[in-house]
């Protein structure tokens, strides 16, 4: 396995890498709640507290200190994984983040697997069907989609199961839930409780996968054509391979590289998109954390939920990186 | 200019189209809501003019082209309106978030060393994170209006640009006319502006463009969860916004505004497409 032997050095050198820049992510939180206007001492002290409180409670937090003391202090705290308390009911904030993380995770994980399933498999129709009315009709929907802003489709699909339902008189099994993860007042078990969940995720799921897989579509679709025009495919097609041995063997293991570097890049989306459809659908997730965080002028959580994002982006890179020999041996070298 | 000609425009409808539309957009902006018979902003006779549904009258006999919101202000010419701040905020913010990017790229890419070491650790620390993300904590520190919202998509926009400038300066820096330039004498920045820019603007040119789009949208977005654009000043974003609890009663409240919006993203992503198929075909012909 001398392969092995060549990469853990650069295995190690990658992870160093992405492990300082986040370290540097984590500074810029601890930077930008000095930048905040205002003293800090005086959003964590209830109303009616006089000047002498907030002297004491400054000692107490050292905010009295120079910045440097105050920075090693907070160092030692994040080192410890201890974030700070959130400022609007005094829990952790890693306590915080740790209810909202799973929600944010099972719908951003469920609709980035369901785009690029999707966004693939219309990528590839498009190349084959090249300049006729598919990939025409298929490109017009993946423009739109991805100038169309998360939440106004958001909005217009809840129209739809809500006016136009109503409006077209629907049966009411068709009828799906707009908002919320679960049908609220209702105590389900087992099954009856994952049909309700699964009922419920319809809407924001298919919603954020249908954003991603335009992005995935145009991009898989215009990898598929450089793909498609090189010498090697005629080759196999000349050596008297089937289409679909064509599109299986030589067209896929091509784009296998393509696909892993967008996965990385795909992620910050999928989280812009997220906040805006947790807010929407009222999923209790990272990105309405953040939002009603930021309404509530409760930086620590706010930041907290940065750090968190920065986190996810940074192995999201550091996956793709690792990743990319298995997918293109020709970096392996 | 050729480019702007009659017969170009119908030779090459991939940027004249949504030139076109764009152009229609910005009079429409100016002059709608200037001609418009009813101050937008005004609110009179609530329940004769509200909720009028698109392409009808109110019970005053007026007509609405998109109807009306629950105030009875025109929808149409409210948009417009909007379309004014929205337009300006994307244009304004992508801007001149291309020139800082432009300066700190072409700096970096020319003076190289420790300097395009620094300002690309900081583009890379940014870049880190998802630029929503930035954009929340950015209005999160500071109290939300116009002025946050473009300094935070000028702060948070200016790094792919500084990239793509920097290795176009660094590529073209290696070319023949740049050490002849300094050996007539001229000033190393007089070199830079004048010799290396002018050859390394393109990409930034067409990322600049793809990126009015973006901040629109990221307005728009920051408006609609309250964070951006404060009402009664309208943007698409916060008409949005304030048509979402009547999404059951009147949806075309909260969706009317969205139109203009798409149109416009889907017009400044379409033309900047153009530009860039244009220019990779100058670079490599044929």
């Amino acid at each position: 396995m001398r392969y092995h032997r060549v990469r853990s050095p650069a295995l190690v050198r990658v992870a160093a890498r992405t492990a300082l820049l986040y370290w540097c992510v984590l500074s810029l939180t601890f930077v930008l709640l000095r930048l905040a206007p205002g003293d800090p001492a005086t959003f964590l002290l209830p109303p009616g507290a006089t000047a002498a409180d907030a002297d004491r409670l400054r000692v107490e937090l050292q905010l009295d200190r120079p910045v440097a003391v105050q920075y090693a202090r907070w160092a030692e705290r994040t080192l410890h994984a201890d974030l700070g308390r959130s400022f609007t009911d005094r829990r952790p904030v890693t306590s915080v983040i740790g209810d909202a993380l799973p929600v944010s995770l099972a719908l951003g994980g469920a609709s980035l697997l369901l785009s690029f399933l999707v966004g693939a498999i219309v990528g590839v129709i498009q190349a084959a069907r090249q300049g006729r009315v598919t990939d025409y009709l298929l490109t017009v929907i993946s423009v739109v989609l991805a100038a169309s802003p998360a939440y106004w489709l958001g909005l217009a699909a809840i129209a739809c199961f809500t006016y136009l339902a109503s409006t077209l008189n629907l049966p009411l099994w068709m009828r799906l839930p707009a908002v919320g993860m679960t049908t609220p007042g209702v105590e389900l078990q087992g099954a009856a409780h994952l049909a309700d969940l699964l009922r419920h995720s319809v809407l924001p799921v298919s919603l954020l996968a249908a954003i991603g897989a335009a992005g995935v579509a145009r991009y898989v679709r215009s990898s598929a054509l450089d793909v498609m025009r090189s010498d090697w495919l005629r080759t196999a097609r000349a050596k008297g391979a089937s289409e679909s041995r064509v599109l299986a063997r030589h067209l896929a293991a091509n784009l296998r590289a393509p696909l892993l570097t967008l996965f990385a890049l795909a992620l910050p989306g999928t989280v812009a998109g997220s906040v805006f459809v947790e807010t929407i659908f009222g999923w209790p997730g990272m990105g309405r954390l953040m939002v009603t965080s930021i309404v509530a002028r409760d930086y620590p959580v706010a930041l907290g939920c940065a750090a968190a994002y920065g986190a996810l982006v940074l192995l999201a890179n550091l996956a793709g990186e690792l990743l990319l020999p298995w997918a293109d041996p020709r970096v392996r070298e | 200019m050729k480019f702007l000609s009659a017969r170009s425009a119908t030779r090459h409808p991939a940027w004249a189209v949504p030139a076109f539309a764009l152009l229609v957009l910005a009079v429409g902006v100016l002059l709608v809501p200037a001609l418009a018979p009813r101050d937008p902003l005004r609110i009179d006779d609530v329940l004769a003019r509200r909720l009028v549904p698109p392409f009808s009258h109110d019970a005053r006999g007026d007509f609405h082209l998109f109807g009306t919101d629950r105030f009875g202000r025109d929808l149409f010419v409210r948009m417009m309106l909007a379309g004014r701040l929205s337009l300006l905020v994307g244009v304004v913010g992508a801007g001149l978030a291309g020139v800082l990017g432009t300066l700190l790229g072409a700096m970096a890419g020319w003076v190289g060393g420790a300097l395009d070491r620094l300002l690309m650790a900081i583009a890379d620390l940014l870049l880190a994170l998802p630029r929503l993300v930035l954009l929340l904590v950015g209005v999160a520190l500071w109290s939300p209006g116009l002025r946050t919202v473009l300094v935070v998509l000028i702060g948070t926009g200016w790094m792919g640009i500084a990239r793509l400038v920097r290795a176009e300066v660094i590529a073209v820096r290696a070319r023949p006319f740049v050490p002849a330039a300094r050996a007539l004498g001229a000033a190393p920045m007089r070199v830079l502006f004048r010799h290396v820019l002018p050859n390394a603007i393109g990409p930034a040119l067409v990322a600049t463009t793809l990126g009015v789009g973006n901040a629109i949208l990221l307005e728009s977005g920051l408006s609609f969860l309250g964070l951006g654009i404060q009402p009664p000043a309208p943007s698409w974003g916060n008409m949005i916004s304030g048509g979402r609890d009547l999404l059951v009663v009147a949806p075309w409240v909260a969706l009317v505004p969205g139109l203009a919006l798409v149109i416009t993203v889907l017009a400044t992503s379409l033309l900047g497409d153009a530009w860039r198929d244009r220019l990779a075909g100058e670079r490599s012909p044929g």
